[in-house]
């Protein structure tokens, strides 16, 4: 039996690839740095963050849309993986800057007295003069980026481990990882926390020796490095979801005490997806904080991680394009209307200004999306493509605890 | 007028900062005072502590005016002119001490008494007040010598007539035992009066102890052998132990002048920079100063050249220390006062922590109540309908609004607080209704959806408070006899408004036990909770009983908004800063059960206290080990506190 | 002849309810089994504790030639250990093919990583080929299963069930719902798996039980009652009282 390669099995993934890439290339034409300067530099970097939280949401599809686990939690690791590569950015940086202003001193600095002047620039702000312990590795740029996937993977792998063993599911789950993302935030909020309390991290945008490059052509750059990220992840998360792999995941949302049953150890599978899953959202917040420039514990608040929720249900979750496509449209609709460059609406008596009812407008839109078109933006796609959901007795319930069951519908 | 104008100025007699600020009015005429003055002129002007005394009552005598001047003496705002007359001066201008006229263009040179004969003059007038008639201006005498305690006050309780009120007579005979336990010159008399209130837990007692056992820590030779001359030993230090460091016995020798200075780095860098010959510094070439090892090499070369003072050395530190003796020392040189002053200081620790119990418990159950009550009506919706509902939170803020509607309309802060308790349930208790026909009853047993939904509108509700409210916090006010607290002692005080929040959260408990126990509807609704398609089949309909606990549970969340918002910042926010904590109580306390959720905000409540309670001043890092904690519960009970169990739990 | 599985003293209680009480049970490496008894007999728990579901409170669940004990084990390690359970309703995963539903109850490494390595070969195709042919769903192989009907749901179930390759089959009223051409087909499938494997059927239905002509264990308030020939069952006084008596 032969098998088509893995892209033509899935045609999709290749839409998606050359779609991005097409993006890519005339974002970079029409740049500041490498092309006609159409677009600003700082919308190209609000580009790039945008394909960076695309990439988030394609790792909660695969957790919420796939797995059937609402993580409600997702952006603590996105969170983490930026401050990660932020600790390396802001004392790489810190530590030129001190070393340069050092050397006017008539005695060479020691190594020692290096360390304490960058620590007490870095936390004097928050009275503290000592390098915490979790930045042992802060000068070292290939350790804080094995930090990046190592850390949320671990924060994943214990929590998942602790959760799933006791076989908490469903909303208690989903509270759960509420709770978890809350913890986190209102550690990194206290200033002995060792990440600066609720002045987070700052000053990112400057990547450290590479002082000579204006911002624009680094815009680019990071927009390339986050479209490559998405793109090679995305087709990493399609692989996963093909085949029997893939398989077994969804059968885990529809069923999972059956697929237990049939001898699958589930809570395997749920730490593997869900670990994994922490680690590329951890890539996107890492490629994602170098071009916000600064990060901070308000970051971690539970919303955050609401939203992104809110993002892939409106673009379509268990499809990964949808959650890919949720991202983008949403998060740039809301940048666009609360920016304050969206035209007012005007009613016959009121104006309606967007900046004060975008977020009405967006909270009732995800009532109504829920309501009426629980596949989202996908399901337009689908309708398009001929796919359609088994033509079933009952109602479709949709991918969440033991859905798409027959005896549910009638209850 | 028939109370005599002295009278407030005698209530703040002893008050020397209050003095300094608050301008006397003049004083009347009063010829015996100005005779009084007229001789002792001299003495006024260069007083001595030892031969005052008569004078100073010879004053105090006169009347108010007499004690006018004196409060002007002490408080060094007395002056006098070159032509003999004594002014009291104030910001707002001068007066004769006398006469009490007002004088103008006067220089004169103010009189700076000394603190001994400031003592005397202050314990007069103490002295005056205590035996004042009027058992108000008695008791104010005792408050104002508790504020600033002195010797001269001790003598001056001592010889005051006996106290015939009762209650002030307790407070007195306090008084001085206080006092005579800072003051008393007799060991004896300070032993008794501490063993008297041992065991008290006042702020006043505790405070009396603590310069007694003040300690002082010193370094002295081990030889020879003796002891330090008449030094009462709180305790020797031992080098290295937890709380005395190698450092901080090298930085107290170094202090002392038992030890030359260590050479700090920054020292040792500044003497190596000012040494540079010819970008050598001690022979050792500057590039390599970067090296610690390389300084202490060009260091060492400069004190072999004698250009720079010798440091010490690691081996005469190690002797320096062994040759020495660490001693924290009382400040109080009689050891039998510092012992029983140690001994009450225990028994008072002992009680206080018992007290600290108390007080934490009281905190904790007003903590639990307001969880309580903010998890109540998400503890409904979910066990009936398995339904979490995001909004909830945003209920809670709609109810807090809708008391600062009500208090904006009512002027009447208790009437405004009648009208919008069920006011604000029918408005939340309407919105809950509208929320399920909208939205809740389409996406039944898909508990994940519902929670996004509801998550949608808790959205748009939050900015639709912030369109309509704005984004500042609106007072929610309670009314005056909700203000204040209730206290039992120094330790132990319960704000009003927060009993009152437990009372309600009481009352809340009842009504719902009554309302599932005792009525048709908590019958019905019990039967859809067990089982929905049973409890259809005998004429229920689980639709509508649904909306109306539904509506019971948004109803229970207005009136906790109310409550919060009466101690809390009404903000569009305020929902969301109560909805985790209820999440967590309901989920550990167990779904489906009031006592269930009564034992999870207990729990919650108490333990966000008790954890507090060990770092005070990080509520942040309390909240995330609470958080953290009710993961790892969660492990042991998934299913909470109270669980459901069977077999319809397994389903 | 050794047994299989080996369930000895067993007791369970649900809120002070017991459940299952004491019980004993035993059954050979190739050997069919009905499992009667009336409603709360106990039958289905005694089901969730052989495959993991239910822990008892004491008691003893021993497993093959080796005798390891169930109890330490979850659901997934007994069911990889090769006991097989088809519930009564019917459970297949709506939303995948038939093929999906077959390929993933194959037996194989179930290791999350062996799974994702897994590629499907040309004896993997034609096992879920042959296994679709014996359940009668050879046409309906790229449907989804949430378009099968009922019937077909449960065929489809016991092709994954055999799929899994089990040594000990626990069939739960493996009839109800079908019609009487599918309970004859039925019938045959289970005794002609008996004569490899051990087959435990928890059947309400007598004429059915009668119809697979095995040995009979009569549960009643979770222990057994009586136990033989379906003849000798029937005769015993107490079950006579069990059935009829009220």
């Amino acid at each position: 039996m032969t098998r088509k390669p893995f892209i033509l099995r899935n045609p999709s993934v290749l839409v998606v690839l050359a779609a991005l890439a097409v993006f890519t290339a005339a974002v970079t034409l029409l740049s500041q740095a490498y092309g006609t300067g159409a677009i600003p530099t700082s919308m190209v970097k609000v580009l790039g963050k945008t394909l960076c939280l695309a990439l988030a949401a394609v790792a909660m599809d695969l957790v919420w849309g796939y797995l059937g686990i609402l993580s409600l939690g997702q952006m603590a690791f996105f969170a983490l993986g930026g401050y990660m590569i932020g600790q390396w950015l802001m004392y790489a940086r810190t530590e030129t800057i001190v070393a340069a202003s050092l050397a006017n001193n008539p005695i060479p600095p020691t190594a020692q007295e290096l360390q304490e002047a960058v620590a007490n620039q870095i936390f004097g702000v928050v009275g503290s003069s000592d390098l915490p312990l979790v930045w042992s590795f802060a000068h070292s740029l290939t350790a804080q980026l094995v930090l990046v996937v190592a850390v949320p993977g671990l924060l994943a792998l214990v929590f998942g481990w602790l959760a799933f063993r006791s076989r908490v599911n469903g909303v208690y789950l989903s509270i759960l990882t509420q709770a978890m993302t809350l913890a986190l935030a209102l550690w990194l909020f206290q200033n002995d926390s060792g990440f600066r309390g609720n002045n987070g991290l700052s000053g990112l945008q400057n990547i450290p020796g590479l002082e000579g490059v204006s911002q624009a052509s680094l815009s680019v750059w990071f927009l390339w490095a986050s479209a490559a990220a998405l793109a090679a992840f995305y087709v990493l998360a399609a692989w996963l979801v093909s085949g029997k792999c893939g398989s077994v995941i969804r059968a885990i949302r529809d069923d999972e005490t059956r697929v237990r049953f049939l001898g699958y150890p589930v809570e395997g599978f749920k730490l593997v997806v869900f670990t994994l899953a922490a680690m590329i959202t951890a890539v996107a917040g890492a490629l994602y904080y170098p071009q916000a420039g600064i990060i901070n514990p308000a970051e971690l608040m539970p919303i955050a991680s609401i939203y992104l929720a809110v993002w892939v249900a409106i673009g379509g979750r268990g499809r990964l394009y949808g959650a890919m496509i949720g991202a983008i449209v949403v998060s740039l609709l809301s940048s666009w209307f609360t920016g304050g460059r969206a035209p007012d609406l005007h009613l016959p008596g009121y104006v309606v200004s967007w900046v004060d009812w975008w977020q009405v407008a967006l909270g009732l839109g995800f009532v109504l999306v829920t309501l009426f078109a629980p596949k989202g933006i996908a399901g337009v796609f689908d309708r398009l493509a001929g796919w359609r959901p088994p033509a079933r007795h009952g109602r479709d319930l949709g991918p969440d605890q033991g859905s798409l069951k027959e005896q549910e519908a009638r209850a | 007028m028939t109370r005599p104008r002295a009278l407030p100025r005698l209530l703040l007699a002893c008050l020397l900062a209050l003095i300094l600020t608050v301008p006397a009015p003049p004083a009347a005429a009063n010829p015996a005072l100005e005779a009084v003055l007229a001789e002792n002129l001299d003495q006024i002007e260069r007083p001595s502590r030892r031969t005052v005394e008569p004078l100073v009552a010879e004053i105090a005598a006169t009347g108010p005016e007499g004690l006018a001047l004196l409060r002007a003496w002490a408080g060094r705002s007395l002056g006098l002119t070159d032509d003999g007359r004594l002014l009291i001066v104030t910001a707002e201008g001068m007066a004769d001490a006398a006469t009490g006229q007002p004088v103008t263009g006067a220089d004169p040179a103010m009189l700076r008494p000394n603190s001994g004969v400031r003592g005397v003059i202050e314990s007069a007038l103490v002295a005056g007040a205590i035996a004042d008639p009027d058992p108000r201006r008695r008791a104010a005498a005792l408050d104002s010598i508790a504020r600033s305690a002195s010797a001269a006050h001790l003598e001056a309780l001592r010889n005051a007539p006996e106290e015939t009120l009762p209650a002030l007579a307790a407070r007195r005979e306090r008084l001085e035992k206080l006092l005579v336990i800072q003051f008393d010159d007799d060991p004896a008399a300070r032993v008794a009066a501490i063993q008297d209130l041992a065991g008290d837990v006042g702020l006043d007692f505790r405070a009396a102890l603590n310069p007694l056992l003040a300690t002082r820590r010193i370094a002295v030779p081990t030889e020879p052998d003796g002891q330090p001359q008449g030094a009462n030993i709180a305790r020797e230090l031992r080098i290295g132990s937890e709380d005395f460091p190698r450092e901080a016995a090298v930085a107290l020798m170094t202090s002392e002048g038992l030890l030359e200075p260590r050479l700090t780095p920054a020292q040792q860098r500044t003497t190596l920079a000012a040494h540079i010959v010819d970008g050598r510094v001690g022979g050792v070439p500057v590039a390599e100063l970067s090296d610690p090892e390389a300084r202490d090499r060009a260091y060492e070369a400069l004190e072999a050249a004698g250009a720079v003072p010798p440091a010490a050395t690691e081996a005469e530190v190690e002797a320096a220390l062994a040759a020495t003796r660490f001693l924290d020392v009382y400040a109080e040189a009689d050891s039998s006062v510092t012992d029983a002053a140690r001994a009450a200081q225990t028994r008072a620790q002992v009680r206080l922590a018992a007290m600290k119990g108390i007080d934490l418990g009281l905190d904790a159950l007003s903590l639990a109540s307001i969880y309580f009550l903010a998890a109540i009506g998400l503890a409904v919706t979910f066990g009936v309908m398995r339904v979490i509902n995001m909004a909830h939170g945003e209920f809670i803020m709609m109810g807090a609004y809708t008391g600062y509607v009500a208090q904006t309309m009512i002027a009447d802060r208790t009437l405004s607080l009648v009208v919008a308790l069920p006011l604000a349930f029918a408005v939340t208790f309407a919105a809950g209704i509208v929320l399920y026909r909208l939205v809740i009853r389409h996406l039944a047993h898909r508990p994940l959806e519902t929670l996004l939904a509801t998550f949608g509108v808790s959205i748009a509700l939050q900015q639709l408070a912030k369109n309509i409210f704005g984004t500042q916090a609106r007072p929610l006010t309670a009314p005056g006899w909700l203000e204040g607290a209730i206290t039992v002692n120094d330790v132990i005080s319960i704000s009003t408004i927060r009993v009152a929040i437990f009372v309600l959260a009481l009352l809340f408990l009842g009504l719902f036990l009554f309302i599932m126990k005792r009525t048709r509807l908590g019958l019905e609704v019990r039967a859809v909770t067990q089982n929905p398609g049973m409890a259809a089949s005998m004429g229920i309909n689980p639709d509508r009983i649904a909306m109306m606990t539904f509506g019971l549970g948004s109803g229970i969340a207005g009136i906790a908004g109310v409550a919060i918002g009466l101690f809390a910042q009404v903000t569009s926010e305020l929902g969301q800063q109560y909805i985790v904590q209820s999440f967590m109580t309901v989920v550990v306390g167990g779904v489906g059960n009031i006592w269930g959720t009564l034992a999870g905000a207990t729990l919650i409540g108490g333990l966000s206290k008790v954890i507090e309670s060990f770092n005070p001043a990080n509520t942040l890092a309390a909240q995330t080990f609470m958080i953290l904690f009710i993961v790892i519960f969660i492990q042991f009970r998934p299913r909470g506190i109270i669980p459901t169990r069977g077999r319809a739990a397994e389903a | 002849m050794s047994a299989l599985l080996e369930v000895s003293g067993v007791s369970v209680s649900f809120d002070g309810f017991r459940a299952i009480n004491n019980l004993s049970f035993n059954i050979g490496a190739a050997e069919l089994r009905a499992v009667i008894g009336p409603n709360g007999a106990g039958k289905t728990t005694f089901m969730d504790i052989v495959t993991g579901k239910t822990r008892p409170d004491e008691g003893q669940v021993l497993w093959g030639a080796e005798s390891r004990s169930l109890l330490k084990m979850n659901e997934a390690q007994i069911a990889r250990a090769g006991i097989g359970r088809k519930f009564q309703r019917p459970t297949v995963f709506e939303d995948q093919s038939v093929t999906e539903n077959l390929t993933m109850a194959l037996k194989a490494n179930r290791n999350p990583f062996a799974v994702l390595g897994w590629k499907p070969s040309a004896a993997s195709g034609g096992r879920v080929a042959d296994l679709a042919a014996e359940v009668g769903l050879a046409d309906h192989l790229a449907r989804k299963a949430g378009e099968l009907s009922h019937g077909q749901k449960q065929w489809l179930e016991i092709g994954m069930l055999l799929a899994q390759e089990p040594r000990l089959l626990l069939v739960d009223e493996p009839a109800a719902g079908m019609t009487l051409a599918e309970r004859e087909q039925t019938t045959a499938l289970l005794v002609r798996l008996a004569q490899t494997r051990a087959v435990v059927v928890v059947e309400h239905d007598m004429d059915f039980v009668r119809r697979l002509n095995c040995k009979v264990t009569v549960l009643h308030q979770g222990s057994v009652l009586a136990e033989g020939s379906l003849d000798h069952v029937t005769r015993n006084p107490d079950v006579i009282e069990v059935y009829l008596g009220r």
